[in-house]
């Protein structure tokens, strides 16, 4: 009886698995997965009685109840895209509710030894182009939400670059949430091969159209050999979506991933990423910035392995805080044995606008090797009161004073961009926010 | 162009200024001297309505205008500004972005067309050249990692380039080498004009060497003991505090 319980209050009862449709399962190394998968989800969501979910709780997602994703008009479309607009040229693939939008996607003249290719055209014609990149590591496979994108997702992205290639165009990945009366769920799958030398830039842009959703995006990137992978994510969903996003990371000897990930929007969202650093020398840079209000909940996740020496790592998450919304972040560094000369840094700040906003942090390092250099620091408070006073005392009113010194806080969050022009665009979406947010009254 | 009367202001519950009067001519330069402590900066910040600094008796008006009423984006709107004695750290804020913001709120509160990005870089750089400023500092994070007088210099080009009607300058000349403070100085002295009037508050002659006052203050205890011309700085070098204070203040 006890038993029973705690394993009842360790799981949110979850219908989802058993009204969704079923995903196409094209290829025998899909049955495994997809089986492995339903078993997983069969018990329903994790509850806050499990420690990775702590400070998240999915319980708003389990009271939802999603109807078939339906068409969406084009013009609801166009009308999305205009938050798309990157500044630059790029490959661009657009999904509305989960499904690529050929109409709306442009994949010009990709260099030979690269491909990028729609899921659900590769799992139709093409499935062995995929085996052996999908659920390779454990951190997936036991994954309890990304256990659902593996059962049900049926498009996304493949993207491979052959060994010395690299893009010189960013891919641009556009995913427009577009519900109706109901509610939709989506779980798409993207796929990144980075072989040796290679080098991505690729962009994510999230954009709330309209309606309730479930966004569910599993992302599973390998950076081979000195290769780079950029990677920057725009998550603007609408505020009655949710978004649980997971991204699973090996890097390579030499090999270098980038990230970037900047919350608006969403009334539940969590950004979890897993890097391992599976060579010498291989590096990682997460930055993570959130901006959110109301009653929004923002969950950052991150956990970095280090497999192996020299490698290192740079965190930086900073959220900023309006009305009654949470944000938290869980930051777990592990330097396995061996890995020596690991030099890891990480760091966490919120700065609070209201009083009724909370932020929790919960950093965990784990060393188990020798001569390595680890830090980790967080911080929360409101905005500078001295600070405040100089600016207005220099003519700036308390909405302009307080977006500058705001705006000051998370930028440091998006520096990390490389493209100017991509940068320029997530900048452009904080200001938007700023302009609606920092104006009211303190 | 500024008359304060009978000023009582607290902080933090404590009794700071106590019975300040204080008028100020259009087109004069007022000195300020007094003891660390005896509410010099208290009284610029209650001058520039820094919060905490509670009024709690007399008035300031200003060209006729009840200077506490105002915000103190309000005051320097009107020609307030307060070169402070601690100029503020503000990380991730870059100093040309903070000053074409702030130049422009003020130009636009007075009806005055706001600054393109290229005109603005024009004017900044001919006053950040005056003061032996680098643009490199000017793409820094405002007042972070400033040495000393570099800080007092950015005070100092953010007063030139607001152009306000009354400056109060907070030992301004503290942190500054003997250069610098020479070509400080000169800024301060080509702002001089019969429509604009100083407080400069400062704990040494050598600045009044430069900048010649109209009148000197003295001030103790949160009030002015004792004003008079220039030669009061001077005989204040001299004789230290005790020797020109009235016996009832000292
Ligand atoms: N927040 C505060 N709480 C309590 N006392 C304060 C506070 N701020 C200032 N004071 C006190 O007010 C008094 C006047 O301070 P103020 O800074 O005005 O002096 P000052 O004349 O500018 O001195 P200095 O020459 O050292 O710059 C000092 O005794 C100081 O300790
Ligand atoms: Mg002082």
């Amino acid at each position: 009886m006890a038993a029973t319980t705690k394993k009842h209050a360790r799981r949110i009862a979850f219908p989802y698995g058993e009204t969704a449709a079923h995903a196409p399962v094209l290829a025998n190394w899909l049955v495994g997965l997809r089986t492995e998968a339903r078993a997983l989800i069969a018990d329903g969501l994790p509850s806050p009685r499990v420690e990775a979910w702590k400070y998240t709780n999915l319980q708003p997602l389990a009271e939802r109840r999603f109807a078939v994703v339906g068409d969406v008009s084009p013009d609801h479309v166009r009308h999305a895209m205009a938050k798309a607009e990157l500044g630059r040229s790029a490959h661009r693939l657009v999904f509305v509710n989960g499904r690529l939008e050929a109409a709306f996607s442009d994949l010009a003249a990709l260099p030979k030894g690269a491909t990028v290719r729609g899921l659900g055209d590769v799992l139709t014609a093409d499935p062995a182009a995929l085996a052996g990149l999908i659920g390779r590591s454990e951190a997936v496979r036991g994954h309890a939400l990304a256990a659902y994108n593996t059962a049900f997702f049926s498009d996304g992205v493949l993207i491979t670059l052959d060994a010395g290639i690299a893009l010189d165009r960013p891919v641009h990945l556009v995913f427009i949430g577009a519900a109706g009366a109901s509610p939709v769920a989506f779980h798409p799958r993207l796929i990144v091969d980075a072989g040796a030398g290679s080098q991505l830039a690729l962009i994510e842009s999230h954009i709330g159209e309209a309606g309730a959703y479930w966004a569910n995006p599993v992302t599973e990137i390998a950076v081979g050999h000195d290769a780079m992978v950029r990677h920057a994510k725009l998550q603007d969903e609408t505020m009655d979506a949710h978004h649980l996003a997971l991204v699973d990371v090996s890097v390579g000897r030499g090999g270098r991933y980038e990230s970037t990930v900047l919350t608006l929007g969403a009334a539940l969202s969590r950004h979890e990423i897993v890097v391992r650093l599976e060579g010498e020398h291989a590096e990682a840079r997460l930055d993570g910035g959130y901006l959110i209000g109301g009653k929004q909940h923002c969950d950052n996740t991150t956990r970095i392995e280090h497999l192996m020496p020299h490698g290192s790592c740079r965190e930086v998450y900073k959220g900023v805080l309006d009305n009654e919304s949470r944000g938290t972040f869980q930051g777990t560094i592990i330097v396995h044995k061996g890995a020596v000369k690991t030099d890891a840094h990480q760091l966490c700040r919120a700065l609070m606008l209201s009083k009724g906003a909370e932020a929790d942090a919960k950093p965990e390092l784990e060393i188990y090797a020798d001569d390595v250099k680890c830090s980790h620091g967080a911080s929360a408070g409101a905005l500078d009161p001295l600070q405040m006073f100089y600016l207005r005392a220099r003519g700036l009113d308390e909405a302009a004073a307080r977006a500058l010194l705001v705006e000051g806080f998370i930028g440091e969050t998006i520096e990390g961009i490389a493209d100017e022009a991509v940068r320029g665009y997530f900048a452009a979406r904080i200001a938007a926010w700023l302009a609606l947010h920092a104006a009211g009254p303190a | 162009m500024l008359e304060i009367k009978n000023l009582h202001a607290t902080v933090d519950g404590r009794e700071i200024l106590n019975g300040l009067d204080l008028t100020i001519g259009a087109g004069q330069v007022h000195a300020v001297m007094g003891p660390n402590g005896s509410g010099k900066s208290t009284l610029s910040y209650v001058l520039a309505g820094r919060e905490g600094y509670q009024v709690t008796e007399g008035s300031v008006t200003f060209e006729g205008r009840d200077l506490l009423a105002l915000k103190p984006e309000e005051r320097a709107r009107a020609g307030i500004f307060l070169a402070f004695q601690y100029p503020v750290e503000v990380p991730g804020v870059a100093s040309a972005t903070f000053l074409k913001t702030a130049v422009n709120a003020v130009r636009k509160a007075r009806g005055e067309k706001e600054y393109d990005a290229f005109e603005f870089l024009k004017l900044a750089k001919a006053k950040r050249e005056a003061l032996g400023i680098s643009e490199e500092m000017m793409k820094r994070a405002l007042n972070v990692g400033f040495s000393g007088g570099e800080k007092k210099r950015n005070e100092v080009m953010q007063m030139m380039l607001l152009e306000p009607k009354f400056m109060v300058l907070d030992e301004t000349d503290s942190g500054l080498d003997v250069d610098a403070l020479r070509v400080v100085a000169a800024g301060v002295n080509a702002m001089r004009r019969a429509d604009r009037s100083m407080l400069v508050i400062t704990h040494y002659q050598r600045l009044l060497d430069y900048i010649t006052p109209d009148v000197v203050h003295i001030l103790s205890r949160g009030r002015i003991v004792r004003s008079g011309g220039p030669d009061l700085a001077r005989e204040l070098e001299a004789k230290g505090y005790a020797g020109v204070m009235p016996v009832a203040a000292a």
